[in-house]
């Protein structure tokens, strides 16, 4: 690999396509920084109207969780099935519960 | 901590179930590599293909016609970006795909080391050559690894445009002069087998095919998409008055199929070997463009480590 030469810094892209939705990740470019990130990114992903706003973060500093260590990671969830309405019993008869 | 069997039976899990693979996923070195091999020789495709087309902006007929070549040009640059930033996910960096193109190791489509010699080209690259890659990116859109089938999804939304455009330049010059149509049929004539070619080797002689289907890297194999391919375009070509260039070529009845003359694939390996056309041009043309953008990377990024330095300074202040 060349050390003289370099593609610029690499950022992961995230677009909202209408008000009121998430952002979604839409992938990633490079960038020298966070002007040129956005720049980049609305070219490569929003060509045909794909969204209404965008967040740019370098790669290197987002987390992430292990998918092969799903089971454990997720599991302080699994038995608490109180968490959820249907846990519940309600007598016959109530409304708009 | 899982033992590597444990792994392994994962990774094997997931792929029988369809649960993609994603970045940060364990996978065999020998899927990792193949998929990087895969993908960065699909990203090399969609830029060195801007190439061809790229000669012609400039000598488009119209100000419509110059306008969305340029469109679909910026697209298939897209393309190839999306393409590079899935690879990295795998843990190859752009440069090392760069160079890998540059020095020859990494491979692009033959398919972009033919010339565009006239009008008429444009509008078989088009429908051809894109509607070829638009069956072939269709049945990708399953494939096994997360962020390469989520960028087919992505490219093949985009395409579609990229074919009827071609469509539409092979249709208004059917539609001309005896001279246009003369020129539309040569341009026929000289694209069909190669478009042919793009699906690779047949099924008997493709060296990856049998590991990439037991991955579902790829989904379906060469043969049954050139044909998906043949059977959908002969209609297109009859439709507006070209003749497919296969004196031998018939239909048959019972499996509803064209069949076609046998492919000279020794032209296929002279082209992919280095002796086609233009593949000294193509190359040759990237290296010096991509040598001529180093000033730039090299002073945006003094411009951003000026930018913060000003910034910490500020704050000390
Ligand atoms: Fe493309
Ligand atoms: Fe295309």
């Amino acid at each position: 690999m060349s050390t003289t030469d370099n593609q610029l810094p690499l950022w992961e892209v995230f677009i909202q396509s209408k008000s009121g939705t998430p952002h979604k990740h839409a992938g990633s470019i490079h960038a020298s920084d966070k002007n040129m990130a956005l720049e980049n990114a609305r070219d490569i992903y929003t060509r045909r109207g794909e969204g209404r706003n965008i967040w740019v973060v370098l790669s290197d500093q987002i987390a992430a969780s292990k998918t092969e260590d799903e089971a454990e990671f997720f599991d302080p969830a699994d038995d608490k099935v109180y968490r959820h309405p249907s846990f519940y019993k309600v007598p016959d008869g109530v409304k708009n519960m | 901590m899982k033992t590597p069997e444990e792994r392994l039976n994962h990774f094997n899990a997931c792929i029988e179930s369809e649960v993609k693979i994603e970045p940060k996923d364990w996978m065999p070195d020998e899927y990792r590599k193949t998929m990087i091999r895969q993908l960065s020789q699909h990203a090399h495709s969609e830029v060195i293909g801007m190439q061809p087309e790229g000669n012609w902006v400039l000598r488009a007929p119209s100000l419509r016609a110059k306008k969305i070549l340029l469109a679909k040009i910026q697209d298939e640059g897209g393309h190839g970006l999306y393409l590079y930033s899935a690879a990295e996910t795998l843990g190859i960096s752009r440069d090392e795909m760069i160079e890998q193109l540059h020095s020859g190791k990494a491979k692009y489509s033959s398919i972009f080391n033919y010339p565009a010699l006239t009008w008429a080209d444009i509008g078989a690259i088009g429908w051809l050559v894109d509607g070829a890659a638009i069956v072939n990116q269709i049945s990708l859109q399953r494939t096994s690894y997360g962020p390469y089938s989520r960028a087919m999804v992505r490219i093949c939304k985009e395409e579609s445009f990229h074919q009827r455009q071609g469509y539409e330049i092979m249709t208004t010059m059917m539609n001309g002069t005896a001279e246009q149509k003369e020129m539309a049929q040569d341009a026929m004539n000289r694209w069909w087998w190669p478009s042919l070619m793009m699906f690779g080797p047949p099924d008997n002689e493709s060296a990856h095919t049998k590991q990439s289907m037991q991955w579902k890297i790829k989904r379906e194999s060469n043969d049954v998409l050139r044909q998906r391919f043949i059977d959908k375009t002969v209609d297109q070509a009859h439709f507006i008055g070209l003749t497919v260039p296969d004196k031998n070529m018939k239909f048959n009845e019972s499996t509803q199929q064209y069949e076609i003359s046998p492919i000279d694939w020794e032209e296929f390996k002279q082209v992919i070997s280095g002796n086609g056309p233009c593949n000294h041009k193509r190359l040759s043309h990237h290296i010096k463009v991509h040598k001529q953008g180093k000033w730039v990377r090299e002073a945006a990024l003094a411009f951003s480590k000026n930018q913060q330095k000003n910034k910490a300074t500020l704050f000390t202040n």
